[in-house]
């Protein structure tokens, strides 16, 4: 044998430090998050405590729960808390029935050719700018003569108009991928042979879709849910352009941030609070896994 | 098993675009029977299997039931259960709802069905399990449900979709000898896929042997196996062992391409006799393979082409790589030729 030695061949920085690599890795990432992102929501929180001084307009930076109680007290404030909620889970009500016959047919009828280009079809508003989108919504939605009062008054209706009711139409086109996406893939996860094993059992469709479809993508459907949901939940551009008078949480903060800042916190901490409630009612059925 | 047909197919044709998956296949399956349908991936097999469950729909072709024409009724309105490749069991219910689920379906009382899911899951030794969700079980404990699943509905017929093809082999083994043992003692007629030769030999009464859509031969284990009809049914069930034209002209004297299968040869040496009714040929000893049980020779012949031969390793030395190169005769009972095509 010969004495020569080949050293060893040595491993990179990152190799023989490991820790170094994980912090590499993570200090980016963990700046954004702790600094801009859970520093500002710990702001909004701690801001919602505190007061103006009606005289001076000064914030008073000690601890009250005035903004909460009134805006719960206040029949002006809390109509607004209910009407917001109504309009949310109205949404999330109508992407869910437009949504999800539209999203079986993508991942089980249509022909896997074909399942590309729906999705992408499905995809494409959200490449459009939102703004222009309301706007188009508007024009629509206008009451005498918009594209929807047009067809409507052959058969003697009139058009939604602005309000409410235009609020929720629009959100709903806004928010539909959101609901259509998670369902899509759910429904592609599931195996043909279920829905065989289901009929050859001796169901028909509707016990098939009742008892093996719809708890298969419960979890989907929940997990498009929290996105319309909790989307709709902050808007206020949608309310200001097709809402007429009507206003959500949104367009609160918006004209009250300027002069009473901690009231405007304490509004909107409110949507944040009912997301999180919705986030911890449905951790459970696994549509957190599915996001 | 009775004389009386369960499952009767005529004509049956199924086309995938210019694809023709099924081409006018008859065949009747007789009550009580295990039927095997073997054959290459793309033969045709499951989709003749799910046309008689009814997820497909034929393009031409009659399906009969228990003597009704069942060829545009949906699987729910057939008296057949399916046991699926993957098993295909609803991962939202218990073993104990998933075996239930046809008994609700057809509204059959809480009581009874709770007693007929728990014999079900005996007689596939899962009692027990109930309780469990079909993740936490193993490959071999999932496909038992999904028998106990077909299996307590009592149906004419069970349709099995290569059960045994995502077991590991020892697993696969087991359950053939489980499966056969079920059905010998339920005594509902089984139709068996699978591409696995041994497994058909193993389990079946008869085999139906297809190729490019169609039958090929349809007969006993042994019947396929020892006279093969084709030259496709020799090669597919078994090794093929291929005398053809000018081979077969030299060494039995007559025309055709014939058959022998490779345990019915001997490896002699050149001087040794040749016994009264034996056919021997001379050749080279190519390859010497030893598989545990048994020694496979690969002779190549002098008259062209090569045989192989299988040896039982009975006792003594079983090392026979030393013949490799050797010149040798191989010799078989004249009743093991078969022929196999013009």
């Amino acid at each position: 044998m010969t004495t020569t030695m080949t050293p060893a061949p040595r491993g990179g920085f990152g190799y023989r430090h490991p820790r170094m690599r994980l912090a590499g890795l993570l200090t980016p990432p963990m700046l954004w998050l702790v600094v801009i992102y859970l520093g500002s929501l710990a702001a909004l929180f701690l801001t919602a405590f505190w007061s103006i001084n009606d005289f001076t307009g000064q914030l008073v930076r000690t601890f009250t729960l005035d903004n909460f109680i009134e805006v719960f007290t206040n029949s002006a404030y809390y109509v607004v808390i209910l009407r917001t909620l109504g309009i949310a889970l109205l949404v999330t009500l109508t992407c869910l029935v437009i949504g999800l016959p539209l999203a079986f047919f993508m991942a089980r009828v249509a022909t896997p050719r074909w399942r590309p280009l729906l999705v992408a079809l499905v995809l494409t508003p959200l490449w459009a700018s939102y703004l222009v989108k309301v706007y188009a919504w508007r024009a629509m939605l206008q009451p005498e003569d918009g594209v929807i009062a047009w067809f409507l008054s052959p058969l003697g209706l009139g058009g939604p108009g602005y309000g409410f009711l235009g609020i929720v139409i629009t959100l709903s086109y806004l928010w539909m991928p959101y609901m259509i996406l998670p369902i899509y893939a759910g429904l592609t996860r599931m195996p043909e042979s279920i829905l065989d094993a289901s009929a050859d059992l001796g169901a028909q469709n509707g016990r098939t879709f009742r008892s093996v479809v719809m708890p298969m993508v419960f979890p989907s459907i929940v997990a498009g849910s929290i996105f319309t949901f909790s989307l709709s939940l902050g808007d206020y551009i949608t309310a200001q352009i097709v809402g007429g008078k009507v206003t959500m949480l949104g367009n609160v903060v918006q004209t009250t941030y300027v002069t009473n800042l901690p009231f405007a916190a304490a509004v909107a901490t409110i949507p944040v609070i009912i997301v999180l409630l919705y986030l911890f009612a449905v951790r459970r059925s696994g549509a957190l896994d599915n996001l | 098993m009775t004389d009386s047909v369960a499952i009767r197919l005529r004509g049956l044709t199924r086309r995938f675009g210019d694809v023709v998956a099924v081409d006018g296949v008859d065949l009747d399956v007789m009550d009580g029977e295990f039927l095997t349908l073997l054959g290459p991936s793309g033969s045709g097999k499951t989709t003749v299997l799910r046309m008689i469950a009814g997820f497909e729909r034929p393009d031409a072709g009659l399906i009969e039931l228990g003597g009704a024409d069942v060829t545009r009724v949906p699987p729910y309105g057939r008296d057949v259960n399916t046991v699926f490749q993957d098993y295909a069991l609803f991962p939202h219910m218990t073993v104990q709802e998933n075996v239930e689920y046809g008994l609700r379906v057809k509204k059959v009382a809480k009581a009874e069905r709770r007693e007929r899911a728990q014999a079900a899951l005996e007689s596939v030794r899962l009692d027990g399990y109930g309780d469990r969700a079909p993740s936490q079980l193993s490959g071999g404990q999932r496909q038992r449900v999904a028998l106990a699943r077909a299996l307590v509905n009592r149906p004419k017929v069970l349709l099995l979709d290569e059960p045994l093809g995502a077991l590991d082999l020892k697993l696969r083994e087991e359950m053939q000898v489980e499966l056969k043992e079920i059905q010998r003692g339920v005594g509902i007629t089984f139709v068996f896929v699978t591409h696995d030769q041994d497994e058909a030999l193993t389990m079946s009464d008869r085999i139906a042997v297809f190729n490019a859509g169609r039958i090929e031969q349809l007969g006993s284990p042994t019947e396929v196996y020892e006279h093969p009809a084709t030259p496709f049914v020799a090669g597919f069930v078994g090794t093929s062992n291929l005398l053809e034209q000018a081979a077969a002209q030299a060494v039995l004297g007559k025309p055709g391409t014939w058959s022998v299968r490779p345990e019915k040869i001997r490896v002699i040496g050149t001087d040794e006799p040749v016994r009264e009714g034996e056919h021997a040929v001379r050749g080279t000893v190519r390859e010497v393979i030893y598989v545990g049980m048994s020694t496979r020779f690969v002779v190549d012949l002098e008259v062209g082409g090569s045989l192989m031969a299988v040896q039982q390793n009975a006792e003594g030395s079983t090392d026979l790589g030393h013949m490799r190169g050797q010149p040798v005769l191989l010799v078989w009972n004249t009743r093991h030729e078969y022929k196999v095509a013009d």
